[in-house]
């Protein structure tokens, strides 16, 4: 496949970027996105030039490291998939591909592709956990969670925080990731102790650091390679309204 | 956002009924005494308060709102947003100020003349302004009736959005009963609008 790239190059946070064209020939279909952006470093190092920075690192599409903007979408044109398993076959031979980073206030780039996600982990910081006091492990079944209560925490956990929600969203709002956050651990037992204060904090963190307003679109929900519904959203809005009047 | 909404969603039924009292060949009478009732009941000017205060504050929010999500992502995309989402959820601040011009319009040819701050030559024989005579004088002018139409078309936009985006605001969203609430605010969104709009096609075509 013969490809133009139009790739966004940033020195580091401060200089202002610009795009920069390539042109990559002998590109395989079979190649994932990710190894046709190494095959374009490893000439640009050949060139003695400087390489794409892009984050990277399961490619396995678990880990929410690759954060591609790719020809207007979040990890590309395929649905319900990482940038690292979407695959050139998903292109055509010829075709110009915009490549950009996530852009978000809260998420400033760091130099090219990669963005600073940090805001993500302030707020995981503010109660995205269960606090557990050392001490013997307890039986695991003493605690009763119904199968649909366990599927839907199961379904909330599989955010893996990769961005593509706020990346997508025309408000750059982060309610999906937070709400599958706070979803995760309020449909559990043992998530329901730390309840409302989680919820208040978190969303409390989410609008200090300069997130949007969520207005409904579900563009992140079309965006999620993990398929996290906006019915989590639902959820954490009851979980705030309880929260904030008892 | 969504209790302020859905509480301006109840006053356009309200309002609706009143203007269908249009429709009724009887020279204005149930018209102009429902005007008339809106203008002097006390109970009813306690809820104008409440009103305006719900226009205001759903204006004012939705404006901040829209200032911090556009503060959000200081450095646009180059290639815009191709992610599919419904096509009138992306354009409610617009919608908005359309409506917001609209409003301004409205109370130019009927709340202003009420408080006396419009003047306006159509009088009933105990001296109120006549809001029928108002009414009909602007309906049957085609262009003013196409502002209008156009306007409400808009209007209903606005609401197709608003009714389901409230409720998922509010935390009711469950499978067994979104279906329904999308189906509602659709059916909502249609016959709100057909209503105010059936008015000047009834003014200009029938009449």
């Amino acid at each position: 496949m013969k490809l133009i790239l139009k790739i966004w190059r940033q020195k580091d946070a401060k200089s202002s970027g610009k795009f920069v064209t390539y042109n990559l020939d002998n590109i395989s279909p079979n190649c994932s996105f990710l190894e046709m952006l190494d095959i374009l470093n490893e000439q640009l190092i050949s060139q003695d030039k400087d390489p794409v920075v892009f984050d990277h690192d399961c490619r396995e599409g678990i880990c929410g490291m690759c954060s591609l903007y790719i020809n207007g979408r979040p990890h590309g044109p395929d649905d319900a998939v990482t940038a690292c398993q979407l695959h050139m076959r998903k292109f055509r031979d010829g075709d110009t591909i915009i490549i950009e980073p996530w852009r978000a206030k809260p998420f400033p780039v760091i130099k090219d592709l990669m963005v600073d996600r940090t805001a993500f982990d302030k707020i995981i910081q503010e109660g995205g956990y269960i606090s557990v006091n050392t001490g013997g492990a307890a039986e695991a079944s003493s605690i009763l969670v119904s199968k649909k209560n366990a599927e839907l925490a199961m379904d909330a956990a599989a955010c893996i925080g990769c961005g593509a929600c706020v990346a997508a969203c025309k408000n750059a709002s982060a309610m999906l990731f937070v709400s599958a956050k706070v979803s995760q651990f309020a449909l559990l037992p043992q998530g329901q102790l730390e309840a409302k204060e989680r919820v208040k904090k978190m969303v409390k963190k989410m609008d200090e650091l300069g997130f949007g307003n969520c207005t409904n679109t579900y563009a992140c929900e079309a965006e999620c390679p993990k398929l996290i519904s906006r019915s989590n959203i639902a959820r954490m809005n009851r979980e705030f309204f309880c929260a904030k009047v008892s | 956002m969504s209790l302020l909404g859905i509480f301006l969603m109840i006053f356009l039924v309200v309002h609706l009924g009143i203007n269908l009292c249009l429709l009724r060949s009887d020279g204005g009478a149930w018209f102009n005494a429902a005007a008339h009732f809106m203008g002097t009941n006390y109970i009813v000017k306690v809820f104008e308060v409440i009103l305006f205060g719900g226009f205001i504050l759903h204006i004012l929010i939705g404006t901040i709102l829209q200032i911090q999500n556009w503060m959000s992502r200081p450095v646009r995309y180059k290639v815009t947003n191709k992610t599919y989402t419904p096509f009138l959820s992306k354009y409610m601040i617009y919608t908005g100020i359309i409506i917001l011009i609209f409003l301004l319009i409205h109370f130019m040819n009927f709340y202003f003349i009420r408080l006396g701050w419009v003047s306006n030559p159509n009088i009933t024989a105990e001296g109120e302004p006549d809001f029928y005579l108002i009414a009909q004088e602007l309906f049957v002018q085609p262009a003013y009736s196409l502002l209008y139409i156009i306007l409400i078309i808009i209007l209903g936009f606005h609401l197709n959005h608003a009714f389901q985006s409230a409720w998922q605001t509010l935390g009711v969203n469950h499978p067994q009963y979104n279906g329904f609430i999308r189906w509602f605010g659709t059916i909502y969104a249609i016959l709100i609008p057909l209503g105010f709009i059936f008015i000047p096609l009834y003014f200009l075509l029938i009449r």
